[in-house]
């Protein structure tokens, strides 16, 4: 449906101080309906300060926020269709689960009945139908974070805002949440603002990410997009690893380029960015997984001799940092396929790494 | 092998238990000396005749060894129980007072900045620093007939009333109106302080739960902030209830002689009136009336607790 494309929220030109301090810097998005939407960023980055002002809690120092066409200017918190999951859950201590996940509905012109079996279905959603009248220090972290998801839902709101919704539980747990998340997100069709400072978390929840940084947005993209083509020696630092050096464009030809790196002793190619001209200093930026460690010089392509410096072996993969012709180091990552040791190299053994040259980012900023 | 003990069996045990056993036994110590040792005095005064001799009350001989007459008398004089009720209503009466112009001002102090809130809450304390008897006299002031604040009063009265209703001055001082006034001058900080105390360590993030949830700043008062704070409630309100039902100073300075409260009456019985037995009963009366409410205190106390340790898990 065309509909769906329409932005559903639109925050423009929205900037926030706290006294001298700019926490959030003229930012524009645009966020569609039913869309899983991720801000991510690192502590202080103004993520929250920008779900904040989304929930009401914050005014913008300046520019406008919309939800589903309506100025949200001087609207207060309990009149906005947004609810919000906090980090800490917020959970009532002195109501039960159930007057928890009931207490947005008072607000609501339904009769009793009704409200109770809203209740209830909350509860289902959520599995916790059997905890209904425990108290909130009586469940476990888990539980808590799914009844603040329960609360938050219960009012069926426009937007919900989720506040490092992952962050207090454990390793284990946050998988199957997550999956769990997805799930209840598409069965309601909510719109969903995630604000984490994990990229694991944003890159399998989220549809879409804004990478946040000092309080300006520095990309927004669908998680590959911002994996495999950051805008910015920043983005590409803050999503996955990725090991970076600074090179000099060569030549020119077509979509290919053909770039100097001092700290590979050659020249390698890489897909070329617009805009870009020969004899201008670049940054190339190559991530882990996308190189090849060979024993023998391959035939074609682009090759970089080497030597084994570390490694670190996970199981079903190992991590290789190699040491490279003028002593920089650079990671590379392979996929343990084989159960025999022969096939891997192993400390100080002279190593050829390759990679395609669209697997090369080259970064002008 | 384990090294053979340098120190004698008592020092061993000195230091596994006796640091611990003394820390916790001086206090221990200090009440049954001077409360648990007087109160049994007091409740075999209570017990005893009244004589004409030196002090003047006597077990056994002519007497009886128990007489229970100082307690049958509770019940069949009305002097006894009409102190009591004035006790207990103008104790909760201060108390009320106490808590309706002290819990906004709690609830003030968590919400200003740290700096401030240091100075406001010295300002609290600071009355302290006054002698007590210093403070009341300055109300006697105020309340007298001929004091300028009664004249300012009086005129504002006078002004707003019809002609017919006009008066000379107010009557404030020996009233119980003058004891609830000054009672809750004098007790205010012992509200705020536990007040303050609860409502600071409240999460206020379950204030902004409850506003995205579509709830008024005035529906979370009464939702979240309210239910609470309880536990400060009864907190404040028993360390105002307990002095303020057994006050003496307060009512023999401003209060209506003609109805004392029970506080006035034991001092009457020791003094005046030289029933020692008597007086002792009333004593030992009001200590079993406050006793109920300080069990509810402490049975509150317990729970929070319980509950703040099941949290922490």
């Amino acid at each position: 449906m065309a509909q769906e494309d329409l932005p559903f929220i639109r925050i423009e030109a929205v900037s926030k101080s706290f006294g001298t301090f700019q926490a959030v810097k003229d930012v524009n998005l645009t966020i569609r309906k039913g869309e899983i939407f991720a801000l991510l960023g690192g502590s202080g980055c103004g993520k929250t300060t920008l779900l904040r002002m989304l929930a009401g809690f914050e005014d913008p120092t300046a520019g406008t926020i919309f939800i589903d066409g309506q100025d949200m200017t001087g609207v207060p918190p309990w009149e906005r269709p947004v609810h919000m999951m906090f980090q800490s859950y917020a959970l009532f201590p002195h109501m039960s689960v159930e007057k928890n996940v009931a207490y947005g509905l008072k607000h609501e012109n339904m009769t009793a009945e009704a409200r109770k079996t809203r209740v209830r279905e909350m509860l289902d959603l959520v599995q916790l139908t059997e905890f209904a009248h425990r108290k909130p220090h009586q469940i476990s972290g888990g539980q808590r974070q799914r009844v603040a998801l329960a609360r938050a839902l219960a009012r069926q709101p426009k937007l919900l805002l989720l506040d490092e919704p992952l962050a207090a539980l454990d390793k284990k747990l946050r998988e199957h949440t997550q999956f769990e998340l997805m799930s209840i997100q598409e069965r309601t069709g909510v719109t969903f603002i995630v604000v984490t400072h994990d990229q694991e978390e944003a890159m399998t929840l989220a549809d879409r990410i804004a990478v946040m940084d000092r309080g300006q947005v520095k990309q927004v993209g669908a998680p590959t997009e911002v994996y495999e083509n950051p805008a910015s020696r920043f983005v590409a630092g803050f999503i996955g690893s990725i090991t970076a050096f600074p090179a000099t464009v060569a030549q020119l030809s077509g979509d290919t380029a053909t770039v100097a790196v001092p700290a590979f002793d050659t020249t390698v190619t890489a897909r070329a960015v617009p805009g870009l001209v020969e004899g201008q200093s670049v940054t190339l930026a190559i991530r882990p997984e996308k190189l090849t460690i060979n024993a023998v010089k391959p035939d074609l392509g682009n090759a970089v001799a080497g030597e084994i410096k570390d490694l670190a072996y996970f199981g079903k993969d190992s991590l290789y940092r190699v040491l490279l012709p003028k002593g920089d180091l650079i990671q590379a990552h392979a996929v343990n396929a084989r159960r025999t040791a022969e096939a891997r190299p192993d400390w100080y053994e002279k190593v050829w790494l390759s990679f395609e040259p669209a697997s090369a980012i080259l970064l002008t900023e | 092998m384990a090294a053979p003990p340098k120190d004698g069996k008592l020092a061993q045990w000195f230091h596994r238990r006796g640091w611990q056993d003394m820390i916790i036994g001086i206090p221990y110590l200090w009440l049954i000396l001077f409360f648990l040792f007087p109160f049994c005095i007091v409740v075999a005064m209570s017990v005893a005749t009244r004589t004409p001799t030196a002090p003047p009350f006597g077990f056994g001989g002519e007497n009886p060894i128990i007489n229970l007459a100082g307690y049958a008398r509770l019940f069949h004089d009305t002097l006894y129980i009409r102190a009591f009720l004035t006790s207990i209503v103008n104790a909760a009466g201060a108390t009320l007072l106490c808590l309706v112009v002290g819990y906004p001002m709690a609830l003030g102090l968590t919400r200003v900045s740290k700096g401030s809130r240091n100075i406001l809450l010295m300002l609290v304390i600071l009355p302290f620093w006054t002698s007590f008897l210093l403070r009341v006299y300055a109300w006697m002031g105020l309340m007298a007939k001929n004091s300028w604040f009664n004249g300012l009063l009086t005129d504002a009265y006078n002004f707003l009333t019809p002609a017919a209703w006009a008066v000379k001055s107010i009557p404030m001082m020996h009233t119980n109106f003058a004891v609830v006034v000054v009672m809750l001058y004098t007790y205010l900080p012992f509200m705020i302080l536990p007040l303050y105390a609860n409502l600071e360590r409240l999460d206020r993030t379950l204030d902004e739960a409850a506003m995205d949830l579509g709830s008024k700043p005035a529906q979370v008062f009464r939702d979240i902030t309210l239910p609470q704070s309880i536990p400060g409630i009864i907190a404040g309100g028993l360390l105002v209830f307990i002095p303020a039902a057994g006050e003496l100073v307060i009512p023999t300075l401003v209060g209506d002689a003609s109805s004392p409260m029970i506080g006035r009456v034991i001092s009457d019985e020791f003094t005046a009136a030289s029933d020692w037995p008597m007086a002792s009963s009333v004593a030992v009366a009001l200590l079993l009336l406050m006793v109920g409410p300080m069990m509810v205190y402490t049975h509150y106390q317990s729970k929070a607790e319980g509950k703040a340790a099941e949290e922490q898990k």
